[in-house]
């Protein structure tokens, strides 16, 4: 039966989510565009304890049932974040990445890990005064798209039992937030046996303070720029046996599971990214009708096609890019909620949604006129946090070739 | 709570379209934009699946209640098959519909059944108008009530099957709002001009209308006192033009997909290059969206409420979609795509149109 109902709950929590956007982000989204490598502070002590208690319920699950239990009837867990991501975005989405949680690396450990280790990584996000961070480190300065060609290895000392890592990872949001302003972790993707490919690939957990670690100066970005972007290396960096993320299947070096396991983080990502993206274009698109109305410009929804200006075609433009991002990210959420694969809704909305912001913020900025490009106002701000999501979590391109493999039903090898 | 998945009525019922649309539909297709007509027998196929009964009462004749989003799965699959084939058989929802939405109960009583038969009733709508500035809300023909009866002049156009029509539900402007009145194809003044000479949609009659002076009763305005909700009206009609281009988008990105993978060049098929298989998931992503902004308006319509912004963003989407989606479906096919052999140029001179359409529940 065809529904795009939100459970009351989820309604109210958003409701709560709105008011964090709106007083305790926008307020400083300027401020910390400007001091790209300050903490919003504000933002990070409001979301803690939130965290927490979400966090805490999950936990909370897992130590009562020895395993990841799966409840009756849809998981709106799912829809719940996406919904939250969006409007957080929507506040702030270079704030929103500073949310105090396990992240990218807690959903590796959660799609990866086994029980024992997802209570011994995650309670950490569920407790305690102080706020903690996930990080996850997959792309390398040779390595982006092709991240099965990492270089990063990991070689067990079988005297000591501990992993040796070494190599250098790019990118890393939230890094330093985890590994050296907090007491967390970091998953790092390591191949066992470079000449094994994907099927070497493995997941470990890095703690902070792990000798032989380095956490480099925050990277300066185009956007998002109150998010933390670090480079970490590894020289010699020696972890315990057991952060190897994954079951005894996992651990095996003739299957690719461990680097499945990466990719499916993705299918959750990719709708999160998309979610963001509809939020950093709602935003703008609020923002220049808003503005537009009030010098007399606005759209006139009952006029035909042919009786509309120029302004009115682009903003219903706008409005029709931001519309079908949000439906397809709806989409792709759906199908996790009711336990379906998403591989390709996940692909066709993150490719859609981050092409459309970044469309809607460029042509909010252009509608605006002088206003739009002026530092005084926050549409030039987010034109260029849109641009992450074009890029981040896979770039458009890698998104439409998955798409485009799933509806020719090819693999890598025909459709390179 | 949010769900995208077909309840079990819907998927047996698209699945039913989708073999009338491949077995009976698509075999008739070229020959009937040819030849400019429709195989009867395959008109009546489509007829004898039923879709109006099913969404009128049963105090009406028919067995059910009318869902805004099951009327639209069955079009898109209509569309899929072939617009102007589609376009005959929904013929009857032109009135139908506006019938079932405005209609006083008198009105219902006395037509409704007629839409409950075996054989395809006589009657057909003309909202649209030939020129620059039409608009469905601001009609050039105009009714003015003297006496108890409706003067109606102008001229109308895309009017579908016209020329067997036995009764028409006619739009005008009375006193600045769109009403619609029901007119008897023999009523004098009224004219039933030319068959016209269409890009598209060519296999479906259309014709002109011309109204000199036409008398009509004032119980034959529909709604009675209250009049119709143009806005209304126009919602459903948005939504059900919306999901045909989405039909018509997906037989055009179905074919190319096919062909992208059995074309032979330089060795390989064509669908192994980027360029080629990026074009193909560009048009699934732009199926995929605007299919969404339909259903999401026909979920909003099927709980009485407004879509107006809906269907206004979703109609500008589609209606570029669909010219977007034939056209790079041709492109595709290269050469072959422009040769009338193939289906796809049909698809695209089709699609054409949707910009042009706006108040009828298909043309």
């Amino acid at each position: 039966m065809i529904s795009f109902e939100i459970p009351e709950k989820i309604k109210n929590q958003l409701t709560m989510t709105e008011m964090v956007a709106k007083q305790v982000m926008r307020p400083y989204s300027r401020h910390y565009d400007e001091h790209e490598h300050d903490r919003p502070k504000e933002f990070i002590e409001m979301m803690w304890p939130i965290m927490k208690q979400q966090n805490k319920a999950q936990v909370d699950r897992w130590k009562a049932n020895g395993s990841a239990s799966k409840k009756e009837g849809p998981n709106t867990a799912i829809l719940g974040l996406i919904l939250n991501i969006e409007m957080l975005s929507y506040g702030d989405a270079g704030q929103y990445l500073c949310i105090p949680t396990g992240g990218l690396g807690g959903a590796a450990v959660e799609a990866v890990g086994t029980t024992e280790q997802k209570i011994r990584f995650m309670s950490r996000f569920a407790e305690g005064d102080k706020p903690a961070w996930g990080a996850m480190a997959i792309t390398e300065p040779d390595a982006g798209s092709d991240n099965s060609s990492m270089r990063t290895t990991a070689v067990l000392d079988a005297e000591t039992n501990e992993w040796i890592l070494n190599g250098e990872k790019i990118f890393i949001t939230s890094g330093a937030l985890a590994l050296q302003e907090s007491n967390d972790f970091c998953v790092v993707w390591a191949t066992v046996d470079p000449a094994a490919g994907r099927k070497g690939i493995k997941s470990f957990v890095v703690e902070a303070n792990t000798p032989g670690v380095s956490v480099s100066p925050g990277l300066d970005k185009l956007g998002i720029r109150a998010s933390d972007t670090v480079v970490l290396s590894f020289q010699d960096a020696r972890i315990p046996y057991d952060n190897l993320l994954g079951s005894a299947e996992v651990k095996e070096a003739d299957t690719s599971k461990g680097f499945q396991g990466a990719m499916k983080t993705f299918d959750a990502s990719r709708p999160a990214v998309a979610a963001s993206a509809v939020g950093i274009a709602r935003a703008a698109l609020e923002f220049t009708k808003e503005t537009l109305a009030a010098e007399g410009i606005a759209v006139d929804y009952t006029k035909p096609r042919h009786q509309l200006t120029a302004v009115e075609r682009d903003l219903l433009e706008m409005e029709a890019l931001w519309k079908t991002a949000w439906l397809l990210t709806l989409k792709a959420t759906e199908a996790i909620m009711h336990g379906r694969g998403n591989r390709l809704e996940a692909s066709m909305a993150k490719a859609h949604a981050g092409t459309a912001v970044t469309r809607i913020t460029q042509k909010a900025v252009e509608l605006l006129g002088p206003l739009g490009y002026s530092r005084e106002t926050l549409a030039e701000k987010w034109m260029r946090d849109a641009k992450i999501n074009d890029i981040y979590e896979g770039t458009r391109q890698i998104n439409l070739l998955i798409v485009a493999r799933a509806i020719l039903g090819y693999s890598r090898r025909e459709l390179k | 709570m949010l769900n995208f998945e077909l309840d079990q009525e819907q998927k047996m019922l698209t699945d039913a379209i989708g073999r009338l649309a491949n077995e009976r539909m698509r075999k008739v297709s070229r020959d009937a934009d040819e030849e400019g007509h429709i195989p009867p027998e395959v008109a009546q196929a489509g007829w004898d699946l039923g879709l109006l009964p099913t969404g009128i009462p049963e105090a009406y004749g028919g067995f059910g209640e009318y869902s805004v989003t099951t009327n639209v799965l069955a079009i898109e699959e209509l569309a899929f098959g072939d617009l102007a084939i589609a376009a005959h058989i929904l013929s009857p929802n032109n009135v139908a519909i506006p019938l079932l939405l405005c209609g006083t109960e008198a009105q219902k009583e006395a037509h409704l059944p007629l839409f409950c038969e075996g054989t395809m009733p006589h009657v057909t709508a003309a909202m649209q108008e030939p020129g620059l500035q039409y608009d469905a809300r601001n009609l050039k023909t105009t009714a003015v009530l003297a006496d108890n009866q409706y003067t109606l002049n102008g001229k109308k156009s895309l009017v579908p099957l016209a020329d067997t029509a036995e009764t028409f539900l006619i739009y005008a402007n009375e006193d600045g709002r769109t009403q619609a009145f029901f007119v008897p194809a023999d009523a004098a003044g009224l004219t039933v001009g030319e068959r016209e000479k269409l890009m598209g949609l060519k296999a479906l009659p259309t014709f002109t209308l011309t109204l000199d002076n036409v008398q009509v009763p004032v119980v034959n305005r529909l709604g009675g006192d209250a009049g119709i909700d143009i806005g209304l009206i126009l919602n459903h009609s948005r939504v059900a033009l919306g999901a045909a281009a989405v039909g018509l988008a997906r037989a055009g990105f179905e074919y190319a997909r096919d062909y992208a993978k059995q074309r032979i060049q330089f060795g390989e098929p064509i669908a192994h290059r980027q360029s080629i298989a990026f074009m193909l998931a560009e048009m699934a992503i732009d199926i995929d969206g605007a299919r969404m902004m339909v259903w999401e308006a026909t979920w909003l319509l099927d709980q009485g409420k407004d879509a107006t912004k809906e269907t206004a963003v979703m109609k500008h989407f589609a209606d570029d979609m669909a010219v977007r989606v034939a056209d790079q479906a041709l492109q595709i096919l290269g050469g072959y795509g422009y040769i009338r052999e193939y289906p796809v140029e049909l698809w695209l001179r089709n699609a054409r149109g949707f910009v042009q359409w706006d108040g009828l529940v298909i043309v």
